[in-house]
């Protein structure tokens, strides 16, 4: 029997986009969050270099500026009304995160301090300008620690450690949620009138991965079984410095501070693929560039990577090169970076302010998931028909602000700009809607999924089916794509889906199986890997994130459009919301 | 290189006491703890359960016990772990242990909600930010890197002997407030560390110094702490 809670809004996940929702949600309705972690685990704490907001602090800035270098990162393909949303309000988002006690770096003047990141600039100038707040690199970890600090003030009712496994949609309206509680194993049925996803990322479907294990995309994977679309999702962020083999981010912020790219041949290459904004090209353009390096033979040592350089006397003959009179030394890069010259000193054990660093590009982020409105309530087909009840936020929504392209730092002033619009909005619908009847057996669907799971005798281990579900997505969807890759991939994808079906588990109990859990986890990423494939193996063209080579041109005339991808393959396609920047040849 | 792993199990639905699971894993020296664990349950022994997230060093959810000593088992590597071809995790100690090297976390987080962990600060904001100089910011930064993993806490003999002691996590937590000149709550938090559970069960072991994986200053910061007790000051 299923242990049975109502609360007027629900919120998913407990990173910065549910964190944000509940606290506002909370303000009015009774809410709680329903989190497989801890909160404080949550993948918001692992971001590092900043989060953008046009305060001019530094120098001057307008929230106007950093939406078109939103739309351009996004290769066009950005919804540019969200984007407007995404950048006017991320000035009182920030505001609000300072008066919520964060702990900004400042200015000798006691502001919020800014810094360079990459594709963030003076329109006027063209060059980078100092737009990223942050706190040392570990942003993302204050941004989550003070958002759970306002949630415990607020006495936001918690369930951690319960892990979601199905969604209860009725007649296209969402009434709750069905988890397992990891500790007991028990099923619990949540009611409510609005729900919130904010699960974060799936990045564990590749191997080279900034992602913690727990991104499985368990949010999206449930949406799609449950009849829903997922939206462009083969825009997938391949970050450029990931520690070699190992995936682990070293922020953008290394190179808003100076530090360049290197190959073989010790030439600063991005010299020669985006003139104006080099090293601080986006984040799609410099991954491409390493390895078209690689492939030329100038990959270290003629290797899969390139080096990193932040060895400050490197940086200032780079800035003197560049007629930039700033300077910096080890004690200063040690300040702003101390993080990631940890975890170089930690994985690598070489000292980058005396060594270059070995990256490759590693799977960061998902520019597509769950189409929303700007009011983060989740659409239903290309047509905007919304899900009553039903709510998205944070890397997991597709608005659409990144378009084809993220921009660093945007993922942290998404969460808390629609993080915080959807709570609202959550409250707002929940104060005039009445809880709608759920049936007894709401749970049962889930609870046999389970069982089939703990109970299958077949000849396969997950843990290998995920291994090689990793290695496909590596070789065959990732920064270069082709038709015979994608197909490839989807072939392999199919095959072990079937191998999925055979698989058992070792753990047969119920308390803290995480057997169990991640063989169910596995089960989401195959099913978002396919929709992944089917997707990019659909655009033909490049743009952004998605780089064909055997379609390497942007195709505005067919393919300026979000693609939408149904559960049983099927494809449907919606126009972009063009505002005031028409699409032009992007260059950095 | 070939590890052995010696690894303390226990399953509540199964087992009436802990024992001792043993593996031998195929490892690169350059691999983390947390790889050679994953290789254990994905490989070898399915049942074996540990919690872990991000895998480096940001989360906080995979302290263990590594050769007698706390630690986060994605932020030690093989090479620092292994001493004569042996590696051996156990659960971190003085939280009930729920199964394998899961421990209930909840006494842990109880002692860091009285300390109440948020500005308090009652005046209204303007429409920007709090001025806060880059000095008065530094005071309090050695405090902000805790990712509350509990390395710190569940290695302290105070906490070991009664575990109504707030803890070190909690009084850096605190430490964090007190010390931010936005915040004005020192009064209420400090109250709470001069109760009986509160600092002074602080013995100055320097244990959580010593294996905090973000490298926080603990035993300092709770000594400030002290300080602030004992003059009624805080600077």
């Amino acid at each position: 029997m299923a242990q049975y809670h109502q609360f007027d809004a629900l919120v998913v996940g407990a990173g910065g986009a549910g964190l944000m929702a509940a606290l506002y949600a909370s303000k009015s309705v009774n809410t709680a969050v329903i989190s497989k972690l801890y909160p404080t685990r949550s993948h918001t704490g692992a971001a590092q270099g900043g989060i953008s907001a046009a305060l001019g602090n530094m120098e001057q800035d307008k929230w106007e500026w950093h939406a078109y270098d939103t739309v351009k990162g996004g290769d066009f393909l950005s919804d540019q009304d969200a984007v407007d949303i995404l950048c006017k309000e991320a000035v009182e988002a920030v505001i609000d995160l300072e008066h919520m006690g964060l702990p900004f770096d400042r200015t000798p003047e006691g502001k919020i301090s800014q810094r360079r990141f990459g594709g963030h600039s003076n329109n006027e100038t063209k060059q980078p300008v100092q737009r990223a707040c942050h706190a040392a690199d570990r942003t993302g970890h204050m941004i989550l620690q003070t958002l759970y600090q306002q949630c415990i003030k607020n006495n936001v009712r918690f369930f951690d450690e319960f892990q979601v496994v199905d969604m209860i949609v009725v007649d296209g309206t969402c009434r709750g949620v069905v988890a397992v509680e990891l500790k007991t194993g028990e099923i619990h049925v949540f009611h409510t009138k609005a729900l919130m996803l904010a699960t974060g990322g799936f990045g564990k479907m590749w191997k080279i991965s900034s992602n913690a294990h727990s991104l499985t995309g368990d949010g999206p994977a449930i949406a799609l079984r449950k009849g829903l679309p997922l939206q462009d999702m083969e825009f997938y962020q391949f970050h450029p410095t990931g520690i070699y083999k190992m995936g682990i981010l070293l922020s953008e912020a290394a190179r808003g501070e100076g530090a360049i790219f290197i190959n073989d041949k010790g030439e600063r290459f991005m010299e020669r693929y985006a003139p104006t904004m080099k090293d601080l090209a986006s984040r799609d353009v410099c991954s491409r560039s390493i390895y078209k390096e690689v492939r030329a033979g100038n990959g270290i040592g003629g290797k899969d990577y390139v080096y990193l350089d932040f060895r400050p006397e490197r940086i200032n003959r780079f800035f003197e090169n560049d007629g930039n009179p700033r300077r910096v030394d080890a004690e200063y890069i040690e300040k702003r970076l101390p993080d990631i010259i940890e975890f170089v000193r930690v994985y690598m054990g070489i000292d980058p302010i005396t060594e270059p660093v070995p990256v490759q590009p590693t799977a960061h982020y998902a520019m597509g998931g769950i189409p929303t409105d700007l009011n983060a309530r989740v659409l239903s087909d290309e047509n905007g028909t919304v899900v009553q009840g039903l709510y998205a936020a944070g890397e997991v929504a597709c608005v659409s602000v990144h378009g084809a392209n993220r921009l660093g730092t945007n993922s942290l002033v998404d969460l808390i700009v629609f993080g915080r619009r959807g709570g609202k909005q959550m409250a707002e619908f929940a104060k005039q809607a009445v809880f709608l009847p759920i049936s007894q057996d709401e749970h049962s669907p889930a609870e046999v999924i389970l069982n089939g799971i703990r109970n299958g005798a077949g000849k396969e281990r997950p843990g290998q089916i995920r291994k090689e579900l990793q290695l496909h997505m590596d070789e065959h969807v990732s920064v270069f794509r082709t038709k015979q890759g994608l197909e490839t991939a989807l072939e392999e994808i199919h095959e072990l889906k079937e191998r999925y079906k055979q698989i058992h588990i070792d753990d047969k109990g119920a308390q803290w199986n995480t057997d169990l859990m991640e063989a169910w986890e596995l089960g989401c990423l195959l099913d978002l890997a396919e929709v992944t494939a089917i997707s990019a193996l659909a655009r033909q063209e490049s743009r952004g994130g998605h780089y064909r080579e055997d379609f390497p041109d942007r195709d505005d005339k067919i393919f300026l459009k979000h693609t939408n991808v149904w559960n049983d393959n099927r494809l449907a396609y919606k126009p972009v919301h063009i505002g005031r920047y028409q699409p032009t040849e992007r260059k950095y | 290189m070939k590890v052995h792993f010696k690894i303390k199990r226990f399953n509540p639905e199964k087992d009436k006491k802990p024992y001792w699971g043993e593996y031998d894993v195929e490892a690169d020296e350059s691999d983390r703890v947390l790889d050679a664990l994953q290789t254990v349950k994905w490989d070898i022994d399915g049942t074996l359960n540990f919690r872990r997230s991000c895998a480096h060093g940001i989360c906080g959810s995979d302290a263990m016990r590594i050769n007698g000593r706390n630690a986060l088992a994605c932020k030690l590597l093989i090479r620092d772990a292994v001493q004569g071809g042996k590696i051996t995790i156990e659960p971190i100690l003085g939280l009930p242990v729920i199964k394998d090297l899961i421990v209930d976390m909840e006494p842990f987080f109880a002692h860091y909600r009285t300390v109440m962990p948020f500005l308090i600060n009652n005046t209204t904001p303007g429409e920007r930010e709090r001025l806060q100089s880059p000095e008065d910011r530094e005071r309090y930064d050695d405090s902000t890197k805790c990712i509350l993993c509990a390395c710190c806490t569940t290695s302290c003999p105070s906490f070991w002997a009664r575990g109504d002691y707030v803890g070190p996590a909690a009084i850096v937590q605190a430490h964090r407030f007190i010390f931010d000149s936005r915040d004005q709550g020192a009064a209420e938090r400090l109250k709470v560390l001069g109760e009986p559970d509160g600092v002074w069960r602080c013995r100055t072991v320097f244990n959580c110094t010593d294996v905090c994986p973000r490298d926080i200053q603990v035993t300092r910061v709770i000594g400030e702490v002290k300080a602030a007790l004992i003059t009624g000051k805080i600077d």
